[in-house]
């Protein structure tokens, strides 16, 4: 067993990558992402000094309901009784010793500041129950465990939610007033080529339904479609969202990652990434952005390399409805 | 030209068609999909070697009635599901993209003619 406080908590360095996993839903992502461990560590400790008894630990831990207690003093973290650690000096009959004789302290801690993507990486990776959480300063300001993350994620996944609920009624209302029909949004997962297209196909029949000119129809259609390829392609997840209203078609692209180094290389005709497999596909020949700025009365693109990138296309509907 | 009239001039496998009597005014070949959603002329029948869903999707945005797949590719279920769905007719042959569209070339100026 280690010394108290001899052995420097390990703060793992690398951090994770927005949409690494490829599958999760992009409000997750960008949620997890968004969120900060200090946002949803429980910041209210129960801790030990070092010269509490394993014994004490035990019986904080049993009337708090708690699987783990930081030992700490002033801040200073020195390491963490477990579970595992009460049930060794149990064993060894050493459960009247010291806390800093038997705490683990050869421990992963992660700081306030990082992500909670990055957290998530750790729980999975690392399989301990809680990570102690450590400021700047290397001062102990919380603890994190898998139940105060789903917590948090359901808070504030009922948010986002209400708050997409409210901007669809409100631009609805905007709606009737005639001034904007509709507002849609579509998800899109990297490689995910089964679906891309769907958000393409549902414009072309709303439209259609409308009465719109069918060459109108044709532009924004295809701005959406290789829009949507290019998310699936290109980023590592992102957003299709467009709407109609009375005299123009927005289509646009968002995307976090991981952004286009040279912007105007990418929107010349015949240059592209895309590897071979994608190819083989009859995309990735360099004609995505090109189409799309073909067809858009207004064409917009913002990007950097290591954030995301935002396309968006517009093209006039001379009056609306034909 | 019908799409009934084409199979029958051309010899070509009739893998689904929903309507024998649907028009196709012309063809497009090609295998890159960008280029087709560029430059394919509705209700031309697609030349093609592409034989996925991406495929239905792009001939639904330009209005294509049909997809010619060449060298006799397989065409996966999915791929029939949606051209189902989306009313698309799929056909086959085991020429290549250049005999293909000399065919039809061929049936269409002689159905002009006719």
């Amino acid at each position: 067993m280690n010394a108290p406080g001899s052995q420097p908590p390990v703060v793992p360095d690398d951090r994770p990558e927005l949409g690494e996993t490829g599958n999760d839903p992009l409000v997750l992502l960008e949620l997890i992402q968004r969120l900060k461990v200090r946002d949803v560590m429980t910041p209210d400790l129960v801790t030990l000094p070092r010269a509490a008894s394993m014994q004490q630990a035990q019986e904080l831990m049993r009337q708090k309901k708690i699987s783990g207690v930081p030992v700490e003093e002033n801040g200073r973290f020195f390491g963490l009784v477990s579970i595992d650690d009460i049930i060794r000096a149990l064993v060894a009959g050493t459960i009247h010793e010291s806390c800093g004789r038997h705490m683990t302290t050869k421990l992963v801690v992660l700081e306030d500041d990082m992500p909670l993507s990055f957290a998530l990486r750790y729980f999975d990776r690392y399989h301990y129950g809680r990570f102690p959480v450590l400021n700047r300063d290397r001062r102990l300001v919380g603890i994190i465990c898998q139940r105060d993350i789903n917590r948090a994620l359901l808070v504030e996944l009922t948010r986002e939610l209400q708050r997409l609920e409210s901007a669809s009624v409100q631009r609805g209302g905007e709606g009737a007033a005639g001034s904007l029909y509709l507002l849609r949004e579509f998800p899109i997962c990297k490689y995910d080529f089964e679906n891309a297209g769907k958000a393409a196909n549902q414009i072309k029949q709303v439209l259609q339904e409308k009465q719109f000119a069918s060459k109108v129809i044709r532009r924004i259609a295809v701005a959406a479609y290789e829009l949507e390829i290019n998310l699936c392609v290109h980023s590592d997840g992102g957003v299709l969202s467009w709407q109609v209203s009375s005299g123009r078609a927005e289509v646009i692209a968002r995307d976090a990652g991981p952004g286009i180094e040279d912007v105007e290389w990418a929107c010349r005709d015949g240059t592209s990434t895309a590897n071979e497999w994608i190819r083989s596909l009859g995309f990735g020949a360099g004609m995505g952005l090109v189409n799309v700025r073909r067809v858009s009365d207004e064409f917009e693109i913002t990007s950097k390399k290591g954030s995301g990138t935002t396309v968006k296309a517009v093209i006039y509907i001379e009056g609306g409805a034909a | 030209m019908t799409l009934g009239t084409l199979i029958g001039a051309c010899g070509w496998e009739a893998v689904q068609v929903p309507d024998l009597n649907a028009e196709a005014t012309g063809a497009y070949t090609s295998d890159l999909l960008s280029d087709v959603m560029a430059h394919g002329p509705e209700g031309a029948v697609l030349i093609t070697v592409q034989n996925h869903t991406n495929t239905v999707a792009v001939c639904t945005l330009v209005g294509a009635p049909a997809i010619l797949v060449v060298h006799g590719r397989e065409i996966p279920d999915d791929m029939r599901e949606a051209a189902a769905r989306e009313g698309i007719a799929l056909l086959r042959t085991k020429d290549d993209q250049f005999n293909a569209s000399l065919k039809m070339g061929r049936a269409l100026a002689a159905g002009k003619q006719g």
